[in-house]
């Protein structure tokens, strides 16, 4: 097995995956008719934050301080198996889909831990949104990977991917997009972008994920920043994935392809984010729902065919 | 061609769908039009070869009916009558969509049941069975009487497609004579809900409950 | 001559818009009336004495045709729309005069424009003849649908909110009933899809053995629920109360006692068609099913009904489902059904045209406010009485015999317990109508206040008083040309 491709993959995530909300912000500043921030602005903060020393609440606990390391070791080990570019990667392995999911819910878990550890109301009502969204989305996510998995026939991340070409997409059409559909709705919610959440918004009675986090600081916020960029990227990568199903073979050509297409998918974020108000949040869930019909259509569709 | 189809197909699921969650008025009469237009379109794109030049002239009447002159006459009873503008659903939107999608499911295993002759669009016949239960889930679950005609158009659609895919050729006659009885049937529907809209100052049908069996007697007082 | 019968009342239905004086459009009515009847007398005599060999291999797809069952479902029909329109022109002047007020909340009627109401009476007639006429599943499908959209105008007659209340109800519920006849259309169409046929009933019935059998069981099914909605058979007969207590005498009159027939017509043509490809215990267990939930719905809800309008439409439920019983059972009971369908048109149309010289004379549809009946209006009140004994079966009458025959089949083919239930829901019907119509009957009058005396319409009376002696007629002496063509009928089904 090849070591160099895989390791330089892997890499180029970590060091990337910051990258893509720059992109957003940058797609948003131009409808704003704004200048905007830096692309690198992320990596400016990240930096600034590694440098300062964290503050700790007498009330919290260790729970709080392992929430943000929990998470963006989880996230890390996400990546690890996600496949890029169609290729896999170190860790992949047959069935690996159930192991993300559960990956992507353990730092959920962290992160709702360390807030309720805070002891503080406001985190508290953050922690329950959460995990009220949690419901509706990750049976959405589920379901579209199981929907995948029955239409390509593969276990693994890497072998659906693999096996998902042109051919595909001209038979099995409708799966397929319905997939993508609910992928980049599960996107939206899951990274907090705008119809389900404001990632800038600090109006305490609107914020969900921001509000959970709200009494980190330092590295640790660090941690949590570089966390959701990860977590961004995985879901990036997988409708890029589902819309680039050309393999040319080569390794170089493949992957910028796919980086060029991850690009496209957190320039379209940012459109969605220009060009749609923030739901209500009474309605967040019915967004949700229908991501989960989508998949959930999917999967009748495949399983039916 | 077919994956073609299909996606049209999965179009049709998809507006029943949304008509499960929508809750504009006037979105609701654009979404079953567009329904309408589809399920008009569908024997022409779904062909394999030229379509039939007959075939050509009825999709144009029905496209014409179901995507212009319903969609006008509804908007019209709909100004008219000075309803809100949102549908009022009975249930919630979730257990509608859940419902929906319910029914998307008891279709495709019914459509699987059925002893019908073989479709060459996969899921046609499950995506009718489940247009048709939209349709009386929109009858039976909102409150105004205008959903209830949206609801009725629903149900025609489903029937249409149903139709489509049994390849039941019927005269041109007999076509006609079904698109002419369910014109005049939103026709009449349009005056009423005008009258009830008059005579109730709503179009809420959840009021429409002065005649039955167990409280006669009652009104008046 | 088939066409002229559909487009005599047509052709008078559209002119009638657009004639300006009354008296010139109630005279169209009649003689409309009279000019179709006597077309329908023509046609069933020399139909009769051509005998029944014009339906053999037709060489090509024939829209328009009459049979037997065709012939005697249009007989009753124009007969019934023949005392409908004498009476509606009396009860059209009486109107005109005063339009009356309701009973509960003192509000004039603003009665429907007279055009609009003679308009859709002769185009609802014309609608009529097509679906008893019709030969093509998908035109007779057409022809219902039409006689509900041109129905609905009839029964908002009185422009009140209950009566829209009742249109609303009727349009929406017949409407979705009969799209889903549509749907049962399509199954058949299916299940002869290799026989070619299409929905012609003749090659539908010419080619009955090769039928897709579980495709045909659908077929029957939705057309069941579809025509069944329209026919009022319980539990989808829900708009049939309401629509039938709303609308005029002489539009409810008209409903009970052709349009429900005309459904039936739907269902016993499919029926037929069932029979030929040897799925007569499946159609028939259907129908017995539903005819019997029909009687005992109707016998539950006569118990406690206060609106004798209301009543007379638990009746034709009940009477459907007596029909529907009599068409599953088979053999003679099909016979007495088709009898039964005769009588109870008759007797039925009857009883709603004195209904409404009684709602003339009394103001109200409420039972408990109508009493002593036969000191006000004397005449009304001996139709009324004669009329709820027909109803109920006593005898001699049609209704008599055809509960009878039906009850004999029953008991001939072993269904003691159908039998035993049948009786005791007659029974049932009996006591609880009995209630009724003596109490309005008889029973100590109050004169209220400056009341004046009613002269009765003699108009109104006199359709009424020549179809209850056509049924008392019937269970005397049937002659053998109705009981030839009724016998014939029963070959269509």
């Amino acid at each position: 097995m090849e070591i160099i491709k895989p390791a330089v993959q892997f890499l180029a995530v970590m060091l990337l995956s910051p990258l893509l909300l720059g992109v957003i912000n940058r797609v948003k500043a131009f409808f704003a008719g704004r200048r905007g921030q830096p692309l690198m602005q992320l990596y400016f903060e990240l930096f600034k934050l590694f440098q300062k020393t964290p503050v700790y609440s007498r009330t919290t606990t260790w729970v709080f301080r392992a929430g943000p390391v929990i998470g963006v070791s989880a996230m890390v080990t996400a990546l690890a198996i996600l496949p890029f570019a169609g290729r896999p990667s170190f860790l992949a392995f047959d069935g690996d889909f159930i192991f993300l999911i559960y990956l992507l819910g353990l730092a959920r878990f962290a992160t709702v831990l360390a807030a309720l550890d805070t002891g503080s109301a406001f985190e508290g009502m953050g922690a329950s949104r959460e995990m009220q969204f949690a419901v509706f989305s990750e049976p959405a996510f589920f379901l579209g990977l199981a929907a995948l998995a029955r239409a390509t026939g593969q276990s693994s991340l890497a072998g659906m991917f693999g096996v998902l070409t042109g051919d595909l997409w001209r038979t099995a059409a409708p799966v397929l997009a319905l997939l993508t559909a609910s992928f980049f709705i599960v996107l939206l919610a899951e990274n907090s972008r705008v119809p389900a959440d404001d990632p800038n918004t600090h109006l305490e009675l609107t914020m969900i994920h921001e509000v959970m986090v709200l009494d980190h600081s330092g590295p640790e916020l660090a941690y949590i920043l570089y966390g959701a960029a990860l977590k961004l990227w995985f879901f990036g990568s997988l409708i890029a994935c589902m819309v680039l199903p050309r393999h040319s073979g080569s390794w170089a050509s493949d992957s910028g392809l796919f980086l060029l297409a991850m690009f496209v998918v957190a320039a379209a974020v940012g459109v969605t984010e220009s060009v749609l108000a923030r739901l209500r949040l009474t309605k967040v869930p019915y967004m949700l729902i229908t991501a989960f019909a989508f998949s959930a259509l999917a999967l009748i569709f495949q399983v039916g065919r | 061609m077919h994956t073609f189809a299909e996606l049209i197909i999965v179009f049709i699921i998809l507006l029943d769908l949304a008509l499960a969650v929508t809750g504009g008025l006037s979105s609701c009469i654009k979404l079953v039009a567009l329904q309408g237009v589809v399920a008009g379109l569908l024997p022409l794109l779904a062909g394999s070869g030229a379509p039939h030049p007959r075939a050509v002239v009825f999709a144009l009447v029905i496209i014409t009916l179901k995507g212009v002159v319903f969609p006008s006459l509804l908007a019209r009873a709909r100004d008219r009558s000075g309803a809100r503008k949102d549908v009022e659903p009975l249930i919630s939107y979730p257990a509608s969509i859940m419902l929906c999608l319910g029914a998307f499911i008891a279709s495709s295993w019914m459509g699987s049941r059925l002893p019908l002759p073989e479709t060459n669009i996969a899921w046609i016949v499950p995506a009718s069975l489940a247009t048709i239960f939209t349709g009386f889930l929109l009858i039976t679950t909102r409150s105004k009487a205008i959903t209830q005609v949206l609801g009725y158009l629903v149900i025609e659609n489903g029937i249409y497609i149903f139709g489509l895919a049994l390849f039941v050729e019927q005269p041109m006659m007999v076509e006609l004579a079904i698109l002419l009885d369910v014109f005049v049937a939103v026709f009449v529907m349009g005056i009423a809900i005008f009258h009830i809209s008059r005579e109730f100052d709503h179009i809420d049908t959840a009021e429409l409950s002065e005649l039955n069996d167990w409280r006669r007697g009652e009104y008046g007082k | 001559m088939i066409i002229t019968l559909m487009l005599l009342p047509l052709a008078a239905g559209i002119l009638s818009f657009l004639i300006r004086d009354d008296n010139t459009r109630r005279t169209l009515l009649l003689w409309t009336a009279r000019g179709h009847f006597l077309l329908t007398a023509v046609i069933i005599y020399t139909t009769l004495a051509l005998g029944f060999v014009f339906i053999g291999e037709p060489p090509a797809v024939v829209w328009f045709d009459y049979d037997a069952l065709g012939l005697l479902f249009i007989g009753i029909t124009s007969l019934l729309f023949l005392g409908a329109s004498h009476y509606a022109v009396t009860y059209l002047a009486l109107e005109k005069r005063d339009p009356g007020e309701d009973a509960d909340d003192g509000s004039i009627f603003n009665n429907a424009p007279e055009a609009v109401f003679t308009g859709c009476l002769l185009l609802f007639l014309a609608a009529m003849t097509a679906v008893t006429a019709s030969r093509h599943m998908g035109l007779l499908w057409a022809s219902v649908e039409a006689t509900t959209l041109l129905s609905a105008p009839l029964i908002y007659f009185h422009r009140h909110k209950r009566s829209l209340e009742a249109t609303w109800k009727y349009l929406l519920i017949c409407s979705v009933g009969i799209a889903l006849a549509l749907m049962g259309n399509l199954f058949l169409g299916a299940a002869g899809l290799k026989t070619g046929s299409g929905l012609d009933l003749g090659s539908l019935l010419a080619h009955a053995a090769i039928l897709d059998k579980p495709l045909l069981k659908a077929a029957f099914l939705f057309l069941f629920v579809g025509y069944g909605t329209k026919m009022g058979l319980s539990p989808f007969h829900t708009w049939l109360p309401d629509a039938h207590s709303e609308a005029p005498a002489v539009v409810s009159a008209l409903l009970s006692g052709a349009l429900l027939n005309c459904a039936f017509l739907g269902i016993l043509r499919v029926n037929a068609v069932c029979a030929a490809a040897g799925l007569a215990d499946f159609t028939g267990g259907i129908l017995i099913l539903f005819g019997m939930f029909s009687l005992i719905t109707a016998a539950l809800f006569i118990l406690g009904q206060r609106d004798y309008k209301r009543l007379l439409a638990y009746s034709s439920i009940e009477h459907m489902g007596i029909l529907a019983l009599g068409v599953g059972l088979g053999g003679g009971a099909v016979f007495a059904a088709l009898l039964g369908a005769l009588s109870h048109s008759l007797t039925k149309a009857g009883l709603f045209f004195t209904s409404g010289v009684v709602l003339a004379c009394e103001k109200t549809k409420r039972i408990t406010d109508v009493r002593g009946l036969w000191r006000r209006a004397p005449r009304t009140a001996v139709l009324w009485l004669g009329g709820f004994f027909l109803i109920t079966g006593m005898p001699p009458s049609g209704i008599f015999l055809a509960k009878f025959l039906i009850l004999k089949e029953a008991m001939a083919q072993k269904h003691y317990w159908l039998a035993g239930v049948f009786l005791f829901f007659l029974a049932m019907l009996f006591a609880g109508m009995a209630k009724v119509f003596i109490s309005m009957t008889f029973g100590e009058r109050e004169a209220k206040p400056g009341e004046k005396p009613f002269a009765e319409p003699a108009g109104m009376l006199v359709p009424a008083a020549i179809f209850f002696a056509c049924v008392i007629f019937l269970g005397l002496f049937m002659p053998a040309w109705l009981s030839g063509l009724i016998q014939n009928a029963t070959g269509n089904i």
